[in-house]
């Protein structure tokens, strides 16, 4: 299946947002996510299945004025 | 004291975060300022630099209460959404609600703006819109909720300083007992004191400390010129006239005689 995270394509069996966070290798990190542009929340991410094109965001703190 | 959304605040002064040329320099800038608050932001984590996650520690060294913004969102349904994720990431309701309207000027789109602070403060976020000085925006970010206003004084990052001041003391006058924050636009520390000597609560600057050729020392200057503005505020300014007068008494001048007194 292809995917969009954070706009870069990106193909992978992952069913659910949560198991593509641990794919990508944020379990544990200080993230947040939307799909399709609609906040998830952490735990959410468990039961939200994932589809073709769906668009991922995850997020983490940065510097900001 | 400066009371935000019931949560008192010490310090007049609210800091960014952004564009210190290191982590050390921000910390030392923010010790000197003594901003209880500072600004933050969220970007897209990389899988492989995690950037975020290393910041994320710097943050809870410092020590201080954040305030999330949405910078960059173009629309009230990115700023939402943004705003979600901050409030989950930071664990705060406090939101800088930005919605931007242009690159080249950075300026509010108040449309989107109102829009999304009235889903946000239904949705229990504590909203401190960033704003232009327009009344009729302020009272329907009143309106939709917010408690807390944040004017523009400049376009962001332009260290122009206070570009209207009468708009922004006619905003003053007209909202006696709102809250309310001149954000953006200031580069020198006189810029923040005229704020503060208007009876602004409080003012939130970035640029002009972090890039600041040395921002440790800016910080404290920036810091002095808030407290010494809102001194004066407190102190009550004495209006300007037209015509001189005299401070030295007149009575008992020397050599007077009443054939000079024009």
């Amino acid at each position: 299946m292809q995917i969009l995270v954070n706009g870069e394509r990106f193909t992978t069996e992952a069913s659910s947002l949560d198991e593509l966070c641990g794919v990508l290798g944020f379990a544990g990190a200080r993230i947040a996510t939307a799909v399709n542009g609609c906040f998830v929340a952490t735990a959410a991410r468990a039961r939200t299945q994932l589809s073709e094109a769906d668009e991922i965001e995850i997020v983490a703190p940065r510097q900001g004025g | 004291m400066l009371k935000l959304y019931g949560i008192e605040v010490s310090s007049r002064l609210l800091l960014g975060t952004a564009g210190y040329a290191s982590p050390d320099l921000l910390r030392q800038a923010a010790e000197a300022s003594g901003a209880e608050v500072v600004t933050v932001s969220l970007r897209r984590e990389s899988a492989r630099a995690k950037t975020g996650q290393g910041f994320w520690g710097l943050i809870e060294e410092l020590g201080r209460r954040v305030l999330p913004n949405t910078a960059g969102c173009r629309t009230a349904k990115e700023a939402i959404t943004t705003a979600q994720m901050a409030r989950e990431l930071f664990g705060t309701n406090w939101i800088k609600l930005e919605v931007i309207a242009n690159d080249d000027t950075l300026q509010p789109e108040v449309f989107g703006l109102v829009e999304a602070a009235a889903e946000l403060n239904a949705d229990g976020f504590d909203v401190l819109p960033y704003t232009t000085e327009d009344l009729s925006v302020a009272e329907r970010l009143v309106a939709a909720g917010c408690d807390v206003l944040m004017p523009w004084g400049s376009p962001i990052g332009s260290a122009q300083g206070l570009a209207n001041k009468s708009a922004l003391q006619t905003m003053r006058a007209y909202f006696p007992d709102t809250p309310l924050i001149v954000d953006a636009g200031l580069g020198a520390p006189s810029h923040a004191a005229e704020a503060m000597e208007m009876g602004y609560d409080a003012v939130l600057l970035n640029t002009a400390i972090a890039k600041a050729e040395n921002p440790v020392t800016m910080a404290r200057a920036f810091a002095r010129a808030v407290e010494g503005g809102r001194l004066a505020f407190e102190a009550g300014i004495v209006e300007p006239r037209d015509m001189a007068s005299p401070s030295t008494p007149v009575v008992g001048t020397p050599f007077f005689k009443i054939d000079n007194v024009s």
